[in-house]
């Protein structure tokens, strides 16, 4: 599946390295959910490990830091994609190993 | 939807097309299409991509299989949105609503073949844990599953705990079961693009 590969590689370089509203280097920390301060910090390792107890008051903590609504949609994608992305990349080269071998 | 801009900050042309899918399919906009078509050039469009092509793109493994690898991964995340809709969709895909059920709540007893279980398996330690080791792979290529799968496999699942992340950190609203059907038969009609 060459296709995807490509397609998951323009993703990840438009939403780190294109053009946006929040920092290169908050979209780049938040992807790697690392070097974050709080409380945005919190929101990220939750989008990173359990969004489904995100809550309002995180968001909003978010947004009274200082972050506009743009910068926030922009640095939660971040967190999202860099998740899925290691947990991607973790697999494939599991399975690398996996073939190698048997 | 916990940003406004999300639920209203679309540009004129995409409201206009909004309102007109509402009238026609008499169903609020579905929160993801609000999500993929909000400033679409920073995620929406790369995002539907890559959700195409794993979703709908060649795969030995058919689109009911690949829509419940979504639902079965949507639960392992716990998001409500995507296990709906999911399940929706794979049940219509294999005209089966039993086998998507089964599966999806007694993984080791439902009808479903080793190869496809074996997947499910290895896909939700991968969403719950983060990671696999070489033992689960093997596990997964000892059921005469190719390499090949498992990689399809894979780019559903980066998709899908991309996109579950999103609806949770976003909260989309849960709408009722028609509009989930309605929603299934429009993405086994046209796919993600």
């Amino acid at each position: 599946m060459s296709n995807i590969r490509q397609a998951r590689k323009a993703l990840i370089k438009r939403i780190l390295e294109g053009g946006g509203r929040a920092s290169q280097d908050d979209r780049r920390a938040a992807f790697d959910n690392a070097g974050l301060a709080l409380p945005l910090s919190s929101l990220i390792d939750k989008v990173a490990r359990q969004a489904h107890k995100i809550t309002d008051a995180d968001v909003s903590a978010a947004r009274a830091s200082g972050l506009s609504e743009d910068q926030v949609f922009e640095i939660v994608v971040c967190a999202a994609i860099g998740q899925a992305a290691r947990q991607y990349d973790g697999a494939l080269a599991t399975l690398e190993a996996a073939t190698e071998k048997s | 939807m916990r940003l406004a801009i999300l639920d209203c900050g679309h540009s004129l042309g995409t409201k206009v097309l909004f309102a007109i899918i509402r009238t026609i399919s008499r169903q609020p906009i579905p929160e993801v299409v609000k999500l993929v078509m909000y400033r679409p050039d920073f995620f929406g469009t790369h995002m539907k991509a890559v959700t195409h092509e794993a979703m709908r793109g060649p795969s030995a493994w058919s689109v009911g299989d690949r829509e419940l690898m979504v639902a079965f991964v949507s639960k392992a995340n716990q998001c409500e949105f995507c296990i709906k809709a999911h399940t929706a969709v794979s049940a219509r895909a294999y005209r089966d609503d039993a086998k998507v059920a089964a599966a999806l709540s007694d993984l080791e007893r439902a009808d479903i073949g080793a190869p496809l279980r074996a997947v499910l398996r290895m896909l939700g330690k991968l969403t719950r844990e983060h990671k696999v080791d070489v033992d689960d792979m093997r596990a997964v290529l000892a059921t005469g599953v190719s390499r090949e799968q498992i990689e399809d496999a894979l780019a559903v699942c980066f998709a899908f705990n991309t996109i579950n992340r999103l609806a949770d950190a976003f909260k989309f609203f849960v709408p009722g079961p028609k509009a989930f059907e309605v929603g299934a038969k429009f993405l086994l009609a046209r796919g993600y693009r």
